[in-house]
């Protein structure tokens, strides 16, 4: 029983890590004011980066092309939404069903129509010493390829970093109020324009974890929604860099419960597990906006004289 | 007028420049481009199954959904969850046809597709009831909604809409009584085309000659003027709208199951609430020019099987088409109305 627990929590964390790299991609475009959802497409497109990259010079060529690509995906959503000034939301859509498509069509033009089983080096977990031995969570935690040890000092990192420093303040400041950011000499468009490349990036490496820590591979629409996910967990996580730890671990476990059910021999339903998190964050969405932890601006275009 | 006619124009250079450039792009990767091009054309257009097996088939659903967007965008309801009342109205559609399938077709059918529509409006009604009630925004909502009805299908086509035999993941097949009937014998073509051919119309009508219809479109213009200066319920009207785009988008479910599928299965929306988007904003929000896009995204994407088929072209080159279309018009109406936000 309690190997089903340790191997449950371990890959509840494996799960959750890309979900959380993306969510904090997104959460930092939200914390600017724009829901990006090119972000399914920054994902795509760097795991397809990741498989290139890899493919030449090794795992860590892999993990930069796939943050290269991700970005890239990105950039094309801040090049319509801020410079052509078009609608987020359109455009985000755009971008992720053009990364969907071009994957698609290079992968099959590169590597034939079947996609035969083409491998890449990939990134085994790497126990930490001492904390990996305490019991059940160490090995949840701290038995994780390296790039989940990265991913808990983003999230601290970005904690600090959105509180503590002026570029943080400013980055939040443009989520909620870019006309007075704007008056206190920051540029709202500079700055949703970095989160959006930022965001990207992470996006990318979120595909790089499931091409070059997970699958081993690449195939078409891999990304899964996984985009869209980091948007619902940047939303139950309440905008907050802890609180979306949390929320993308809740997100990695409900989409690992299917496997416990199955090895216990439980006849349940998986596919609730599954819709559960997305309706607690539907609740969540009803309850936080009266508390408005959400950033005011969120989802509006920037006025035209204050950018 | 002589602005709406250049937009047209481009709209139409568009789509042509982006074509060529995919075909330049192909040119370039080694494909045969004239053989391509040759099974683009004769799968979307070559011959009578072509046209009425494929292309137009394909168009219908995009059709509807196309409606329910243009429909939700025209009043400022941005709706990303077409996708998902599809999937309700199939869902429910697939149900209660199921139960009615002894009944005579003209009771069964209607019943049917009416169970459809309501259950997208249902499905719709959850974002528009938060929006209006919470203030959440409805892009976020209609995706989670999107991830709740496709889950909902995995599970009902597992569970109590399972075939009895318990092997596929799908439900049986509907009775004759509960089919859309086919409009030209030996074809596919169903009557959903002609039902969705005319809502374009009554949409048309409705948005144009009706006071209503002038609401919405005011309240999409300006949700604060439309309040101010012209005394109108802008978020009932907007909650409203919403409501109704779920509707058509259900409908279009319940077409595509009764007229195509005949059963509820995972995959039986390809995306269709996504394509729709470009559907929608390629014909500028504009009912009847949502049906002459539907039908042009609907050959492209019969054109693309066939190219596969023949040409060992990925089909997948629709969607980057498709992609390329929204950002081309989405770029080239800023360039003509710099201050324009949607």
């Amino acid at each position: 029983m309690s190997d089903v627990l340790g191997d449950f929590l371990q890959a509840s964390v494996r799960t959750a890590t890309p979900l959380a790299l993306a969510a904090y991609g997104e959460l930092v475009a939200e914390r600017a004011g724009i829901i990006n959802l090119g972000l399914e497409g920054s994902i795509i497109a760097g795991a397809f980066g990741a498989l290139v990259g890899a493919g030449v010079g090794g795992v860590g060529a892999g993990f930069v092309v796939a943050a290269l690509a991700g970005c890239a995906a990105a950039a094309v959503v801040a090049v319509v939404v801020l410079w052509l000034r078009a609608n987020t939301i359109i455009a985000g859509t755009a971008v992720t069903m053009l990364a969907l498509g071009l994957t698609g069509t290079l992968y099959r033009a590169l590597y034939g129509a079947q996609g035969a089983a083409l491998s890449v080096p990939t990134l085994g977990p790497q126990a930490l010493p001492w904390v990996s031995s305490i019991p059940v969570l160490g090995r949840a935690l701290f038995v994780q390829p390296v790039i989940t040890y990265l991913l808990y000092g983003l999230g601290l990192g970005l904690w600090w970093w959105s509180t503590h420093t002026h570029a943080g303040l400013a980055l939040r400041a443009t989520g909620e109020r870019p006309a007075a950011a704007f008056a206190a000499g920051i540029s709202p468009a500079r700055v949703q324009g970095w989160a959006l490349l930022f965001g990207g990036a992470m996006g990318g490496l979120a595909g790089g974890v499931l091409v070059l820590a997970q699958v081993g591979t690449f195939s078409e629409g891999m990304s899964a929604g996984r985009g869209f996910i980091a948007i619902a967990i940047v939303v139950l996580g309440r905008w907050s860099p802890l609180g979306v730890a949390a929320a993308a671990l809740l997100f990695g476990a409900a989409s690992q419960l299917q496997y416990v059910f199955q090895s216990l021999g439980w006849p349940v339903p998986y596919q609730l597990f599954l819709a559960l998190p997305y309706l607690l964050t539907l609740l969540a969405l009803a309850g936080t906006q009266r508390r408005a932890a959400a950033p005011a601006w969120l989802g509006r275009a920037l006025d035209d004289d204050a950018r | 007028m002589q602005a709406s006619r250049i937009r047209w124009i481009i709209s139409a250079v568009t789509v042509l420049v982006i074509v060529a450039a995919v075909f330049a792009v192909l040119l370039a990767g080694g494909y045969d481009s004239s053989r391509a091009l040759a099974a683009l054309w004769d799968g979307a257009f070559g011959s009578p199954y072509a046209v009425l097996s494929a292309t137009l088939v394909r168009a219908t659903p995009l059709l509807f959904v196309g409606l329910a967007v243009g429909l939700a965008f025209r009043a400022g309801v941005l709706n990303i969850g077409a996708e998902g009342q599809l999937l309700a109205g199939a869902t429910v559609a697939v149900t209660v046809g199921l139960m009615v399938g002894g009944l005579p077709r003209p009771l069964a059918l209607p019943l049917v597709l009416i169970a459809g529509a309501m259950a997208g409006a249902a499905w719709a009604s959850v974002a528009a009831w938060l929006k209006w009630k919470f203030g959440v925004l409805e892009v976020i909502s209609t995706l989670m909604l999107n991830f709740v009805a496709s889950y909902t299908v995995s599970w009902a086509v597992r569970g109590p809409l399972q075939e009895p035999t318990r092997v596929y993941p799908q439900t049986v097949e509907l009775a004759e009584s509960v089919r859309l009937p086919a409009l030209v014998d030996g074809h596919r073509l169903h009557l959903g085309f002609l039902l969705a051919l005319a809502l374009a119309i009554a949409l048309w009508w409705f948005l144009t000659r009706t006071a209503a219809g002038f609401r919405v479109r005011a309240v999409g213009a300006s949700a604060s003027a439309a309040r101010s200066a012209g005394g109108i319920d802008a978020s009932r009207t907007a909650a409203l709208v919403f409501i109704a785009s779920g509707a058509l988008a259900g409908l279009g479910g319940a077409s595509e199951a009764t007229g195509v599928t005949f059963a509820l299965y995972e995959g039986i929306s390809p995306g269709y609430g996504y394509s729709a988007i470009a559907v929608a904003l390629l014909a500028r929000l504009h009912p009847l020019a949502i049906i002459g896009t539907a039908l042009l995204f609907g050959a492209l994407e019969a054109g693309a099987a066939a190219m596969q088929r023949d040409a060992n072209v990925p089909s997948v080159l629709a969607t980057v088409v498709e992609a390329l279309v929204v950002l081309g018009v989405l770029a080239l109406d800023r360039a003509r109305a710099p201050r324009r936000s949607v």
